[in-house]
């Protein structure tokens, strides 16, 4: 059991619809200081805009965002910024400025937001290109690299600020395995290095369960299941059991609704 | 017969509710516009990247224009025996009508098409969403600088459109088809006024250069972010752009050198 000051982030009671259907409904989540939490559910259960939610860049219905003490759906646009300056986020797809080379898009944050000299920035950008194996990769542009060296390139400005937090949006998916590895690897290190908070989204559950220290899960709206890698594994929940063994049928079943088979066959 | 009304009111509301975000995104936009004195090169590169990289389109079919002029003008007022009077007549309508309005279909069609689709691609790719992430206002680092370049491009476009069509139309009418060198320049020199005929011009370019660049830069921060949306956004800017410039001109024409 946590205390309310070992929670960087705090969610309650949150509701989100979007588009006439309920994204969230009365969901309740802790995210520990200098732990590695991650969120799992299937496509389209509404991970990612848990991630744009702490973010603001989307408010609630209902329910609060609470992140270091700042009610976040509350605060004005400046405040708002000024949390996000503490902040890192991953993007699925890195998000990296198509029109600037790597080293000027980790240089991107310190640029805007910082008055360090270019000698002062160059020895920070290198430093974090250094951390994930891209310092050679500096005047490279974001379309020549692959898809595992954009998110590192990433994750790298993502830690540019060295921020309190980061989150991760789908950093495994469509990555070979060693690519996986490595991010795996960074995004542990980085976190007990640096002493952050980092939220992961991801359907990847066997590289999730090997670097996280809290999981949760969710499915329509809810929160399904909730603990530490093994104790979710142990299961008893028949969803979360399917969802950790990857069984093609259970609660969610393999046929999209449909009416009865006799019907379009007989 | 109901369900008609239902699209009619349903069509309508989408209308007005475009229109209204169009607005607070302007509202928007201008209020970041101070914030470029503190980033000056970022509206520099966006001049180049919008204005300059137009000149190209801009003088082939200035001169195009002017040459085809000329020998049309010629050709009717030869008739009259007035083909002295092609330098003013060429320079009229060219300062007048043909270079803000054509320039400004081109501008629509060549920076605007290209504004949309690249802020619908960084919007499609997360790029806007990361600047926000990173507590980077998109609208002050990505749309203001646009806009404004917008603004300061096109009436220095429409300019070289009209300089270069005077050109082709004393190429074709002197150099060609004989018309009196002095007569073609002496004539332009007293017959178009700098504040009746340059200065309605150079108004009738900027505010077609705000329109333009105002639809293009909401079509795409407004865009679907997906490979179909910024499409039909990149198709509606230029659509949009033409027939607004078309109907503004009308207008503009009218209270300008209307008797009305």
């Amino acid at each position: 059991m946590t205390t309310m000051n070992d929670n960087l982030v705090e969610v309650r009671g949150l509701k989100f619809h979007f588009a006439q259907r309920a994204i969230f409904n009365d969901i309740d989540m802790n995210f520990q200081r200098g732990k590695v939490t991650t969120i799992m559910g299937p496509s389209g259960t509404g991970k990612t805009t848990l991630l744009r939610l702490i973010g603001g860049q989307l408010k609630p219905d209902q329910g609060s965002v609470v992140v270091d003490g700042l009610s976040v759906p509350e605060l004005a646009r400046k405040e708002l910024y000024g949390l996000r300056k503490r902040m890192g986020m991953m993007f699925q797809s890195g998000a990296l400025f198509t029109g600037i080379s790597v080293f000027d898009n980790v240089a991107f944050p310190l640029r805007e937001h910082t008055n360090l000299s270019e000698a002062m920035i160059r020895d920070l950008v290198l430093m974090k290109l250094q951390a994930v194996g891209l310092r050679g990769a500096r005047d490279l542009m974001p379309a020549e690299l692959s898809g595992g060296m954009a998110r590192r390139v990433a994750l790298a400005r993502a830690v540019a600020m060295d921020p309190m937090m980061i989150m991760y949006d789908e950093p495994f998916t469509g990555q070979d395995p060693i690519t996986v590895g490595v991010i795996m690897k960074l995004i542990r290190t980085i976190n007990d290095s640096l002493g952050l908070t980092s939220i992961i989204v991801s359907h990847d559950v066997q590289e999730v369960s090997a670097i996280s220290d809290y999981l949760y899960m969710i499915s329509n709206g809810k929160v399904v299941g909730e603990g530490a890698p093994g104790e979710l594994g142990d299961s008893s929940s028949r969803w979360v059991q399917q969802f950790m063994k990857g069984e093609p049928d259970g609660p969610v079943p393999f046929h999209y609704p449909a009416e009865e088979i006799e019907r379009d066959f007989f | 017969m109901f369900n008609w009304f239902q699209y009619i009111g349903r069509s309508a509301l989408l209308v007005f509710q475009r229109l209204g975000r169009a607005h607070l995104f302007l509202f928007r936009v201008l209020a970041a516009v101070p914030s470029l004195f503190a980033h000056f090169g970022l509206l520099v590169a966006e001049i180049y990247s919008v204005g300059v990289l137009s000149m190209l389109i801009i003088v082939v079919a200035g001169l195009s224009v002017g040459m085809v002029l000329g020998l049309q003008m010629y050709n009717t007022l030869v008739d009259f025996g007035a083909e002295s009077t092609l330098g003013p007549v060429v320079a009229l309508s060219l300062v007048r009508e043909l270079g803000p309005v054509i320039a400004a279909l081109l501008f629509a069609g060549r920076a605007g098409s290209a504004l949309t689709a690249e802020i619908g691609l960084m919007k499609a790719t997360e790029q806007l969403s990361g600047m926000e992430m990173m507590a980077v206002d998109p609208i002050k680092r990505i749309i203001a600088p646009r806009f404004v370049a917008g603004i300061i491009s096109m009436p220095m476009l429409a300019a070289m459109f009209s300089a270069v069509g005077i050109w082709g139309g004393y190429f074709v009418g002197v150099g060609l088809l004989g018309v009196d060198d002095g007569a073609f320049w002496a004539q332009m020199q007293a017959k178009v006024d700098l504040f009746d005929d340059v200065l309605n011009g150079v108004i009738k370019s900027i505010i077609f250069g705000v329109a333009i660049t105002w639809v293009a830069v909401f079509e795409g921060y407004d865009a679907v972010p997906t490979t179909e949306g910024v499409s039909r956004a990149t198709t509606h800017t230029v659509v949009y752009a033409s027939l607004i410039v078309l109907a503004l001109d009308f207008i503009l024409t009218a209270l300008m050198f209307g008797e009305m």
